[in-house]
């Protein structure tokens, strides 16, 4: 595995951890520096939960090791297992999970009332966050009385309030519909990120906006691991990224590697891009089953004979009914296996034909509809017909691939 | 070129959006009330009802409907005042009020962190032991009453102990009627709050403890008052039953005026020797229990969520 640019210098979470399950395996060892935000990606099944479960002390891990800022949390071998009231781990999870016997307000103080602050600091600390979080004016509500939006901004303040050492985002934006999930994406981006965890938003660093920019902040703020299937998210919110599949890392590095570079098929699709894994050659790669993909070799060190991956945006496959000719270097013939539309274009899925290479399933081609019309103008376009997938050998960049 | 940047500008976008449109708008015309908003169910059609199923439904609430309304035909209303205000029902009542609020308060006390621990222990004893607290449901009361006489009995194991070390004697006072009224009545407590508990699920449990909560903490401010309706539909239960508690009692504690003598047991003494009376003390039953159902049920069944 390479080594991550994005690693910290001075861990400040250390985790090592072996849990088997019946139908999966986790292991994996990953370390996190103060104040980074690490995006932990991957497919349902993956062991993001289990990951979460283990460092909150939910779950005991069968062998393991974890390190919180100087503290040991949980150690199998010396028989170490901090329950999770005193570990210093906060949690904001999908479903806001606010106490429903609770105002608002006492729902953020809980945490500093169980720390011992008395009840007006407490309720003092907590309507300061709900202003932070933009819903100070709700703080007499019940839960029931907020859309899942303002729920979970309240979840947020109540998960800052105990001021974590470390900060759980379990997909904290999934379950919001699409208006309220970007203006909290925003927020988490704001408190989360910015400088202090509970100070002045940070403007200038939310101004940026560039991907994977990283933060230049005098104080370390909060530490957070974000759980997310969004590459929106992972983009908008982490330092870095993780990419977990069946229980292991198998891809990790700064926000903006892994999603331009993607080393793995589930970045790949999450980032939007295709990916055909195989061997590098002069001039490009060489699949599992011989084909030859032309490409341009990414300045990341890739020596022929070494695993390589070909990468290419859906919107540089061309498509046609009949094989092309012309310049195009990588020309492969599949059958369509289903159509989305994705805004302006309508993306096409492959998958192989009787008998054609194996890799060509999942390969995404995004075209306009007009271009849909056109092919479809002799036989309706529909899942089963043959179609061949063109790709300029310039728009295909190979890396080495994490193996 | 769709790729990261598209994303990129995706996040830009929607974070500029997100600042002028500030917190989430609130929900028109939803206000605080203490109870839900009334659904108007007058035009929704009843799927999932086959018409065949309307007759048996009709007989049986006819067989829990008519014997009552029997009872209150047969009795005899002008004397219903002065047989239901006797020495003898009075001091009943009274008896089988308290020791009823007794058993009620002993089931809360037990039943409720045995609820508790059946429904948050991981322990294989525990899933073991679970069938046994169900025995009272499916055990003839009067073998209940049996089975405490002979362990709290004079010749019973731990009923020797009791005369032995504190000179107690258990069987046939006031003290084994609350016994007996209890050991009918626990399992419905606790079937009701383990069925509460389970509901309610550990998920605000383990949101209280990354909060910082120690696990009594989080059992006094979280889990108590999410499964508050549940223990109040467990505890009414809990009391209906032990007012009507019979057979244990009858076996148990006998059926001595003042001291063991419980409305139901004058009932069944006074059937025979004066049928007005009992019925008249019969309808005194069936209005505590409409009461219990009436003014109790909705209010533990609608609960606080």
């Amino acid at each position: 595995m390479s080594v991550p640019s994005g690693a910290p210098a001075e861990p400040f979470l250390e985790l090592t951890a072996q849990v088997r399950r019946r139908e999966f395996a986790l292991d994996l060892s990953l370390t996190v520096a103060r104040g980074e935000i690490v995006a932990v990606l991957g497919p349902n099944g993956a062991g993001k939960s289990t990951l979460l479960g283990v460092l909150a002390g939910l779950l005991r891990p069968d062998t393991g090791r974890v390190v919180l800022g100087g503290r040991t949390l949980t150690d199998t071998a010396a028989g170490v297992h901090v329950p999770t009231h005193r570990r210093g781990v906060g949690l904001l999870a999908q479903q806001a999970l606010l106490f429903p016997h609770l105002s608002a307000l006492a729902n953020v103080a809980f945490g500093p009332r169980c720390h011992g602050v008395p009840r007006a600091a407490a309720a003092q600390r907590a309507r300061e966050l709900l202003v932070e979080v933009d819903v100070g004016e709700l703080a007499r509500r019940r839960p029931s009385q907020l859309s899942g939006g303002q729920a979970q901004r309240v979840a947020l303040a109540r998960a800052l309030a105990g001021e974590p050492e470390l900060l759980l985002l379990d997909e904290p934006l999934a379950a919001l519909d699409i208006d309220s999930a970007p203006a909290l994406r925003a927020l988490l981006r704001r408190v989360v990120r910015g400088p202090g965890s509970a100070g002045v938003a940070g403007s200038g660093v939310a101004g940026s906006g560039v991907a994977g920019s990283r933060r230049d902040r005098a104080a370390p703020s909060t530490t957070a691991l974000l759980v997310t299937h969004d590459v929106l998210d992972a983009l908008v919110l982490a330092d870095r990224v993780v990419v977990l599949t069946g229980g292991r890392i198998v891809e990790q590095g700064s926000t903006r590697d892994v999603l331009t570079r993607p080393r793995s098929p589930f970045a790949a699709r999450i980032a939007g891009l295709n990916l055909v894994p195989g061997v590098g050659v002069p001039g490009g790669l060489r699949t599992e089953d011989g084909t030859m993909v032309s490409g341009q070799r990414s300045a990341d060190g890739l020596a022929p004979g070494m695993a390589a991956v070909a990468v290419f945006p859906p919107a540089a496959v061309a498509v046609y009914r009949d094989r092309p000719d012309g310049s195009p270097r990588n020309v492969v013939q599949v059958r369509l296996a289903g159509m989305e539309p994705r805004g302006e274009v309508v993306r096409l899925r492959a998958e192989p034909v009787d008998g054609g290479p194996a890799w060509v399933t999942g390969l995404a081609a995004d075209v306009t509809p007009a271009a849909v019309a056109d092919l479809g103008a002799a036989e309706p376009l529909a899942p089963g017909v043959r179609l061949w997938y063109s790709v300029k050998a310039t728009e295909v960049k190979v890396h080495p691939a994490a193996r | 070129m769709t790729g990261p940047l598209a994303p990129g500008r995706a996040a830009a976008r929607d974070s500029r959006r997100a600042d002028r449109s500030g917190p989430d708008r609130t929900r028109p015309g939803r206000r605080w009330s203490g109870r839900r908003p009334e659904s108007d169910d007058r035009h929704t059609v009843a799927v999932g009802l086959p018409v065949a199923l309307w007759v048996p439904a009709v007989l049986g609430f006819l067989l829990i409907a008519l014997p009552v309304l029997g009872m209150i035909l047969r009795a005899d209303l002008r004397r219903l005042p002065e047989l239901v205000t006797s020495d003898a029902a009075l001091t009943a009542l009274r008896l089988s009020v308290e020791t009823a609020a007794v058993s009620t308060l002993l089931c809360l006390l037990f039943g409720g962190p045995l609820a508790a621990v059946l429904a948050r222990s991981r322990s294989t004893v525990v899933r073991l032991a679970r069938p046994v607290v169900l025995l009272p449901l499916v055990l003839p009361p009067v073998v209940g009453g049996l089975a405490l006489l002979y362990t709290l009995g004079r010749t019973g194991p731990a009923g020797r102990l009791l005369e032995l070390w504190f000179g107690v004697t258990v069987p046939f006072t006031t003290a084994a009627v609350v016994l007996a009224q209890t050991f009918v009545s626990m399992p419905f407590l606790v079937v009701s709050l383990e069925g509460a508990l389970r509901t309610a699920g550990e998920r605000y449990e383990a949101v209280a403890a990354t909060l910082g909560a120690p696990p009594f903490t989080a059992f006094r401010r979280v889990t108590v008052p999410l499964v508050l309706p549940g223990l109040g539909s467990g505890l009414v239960l809990a009391f209906a039953r032990a007012l009507g508690e019979f057979g244990a009692t009858v076996s148990f504690a006998g059926s001595l005026q003042g001291t063991t003598q419980t409305l139901p047991l004058l009932v069944y003494q006074e059937r025979e020797v004066d049928t007005d009376g009992a019925i008249a003390l019969s309808l005194v039953l069936v209005v505590v229990a409409v009461v219990v159902i009436a003014v109790a049920r909705p209010r533990v069944a609608e609960g606080l969520r």
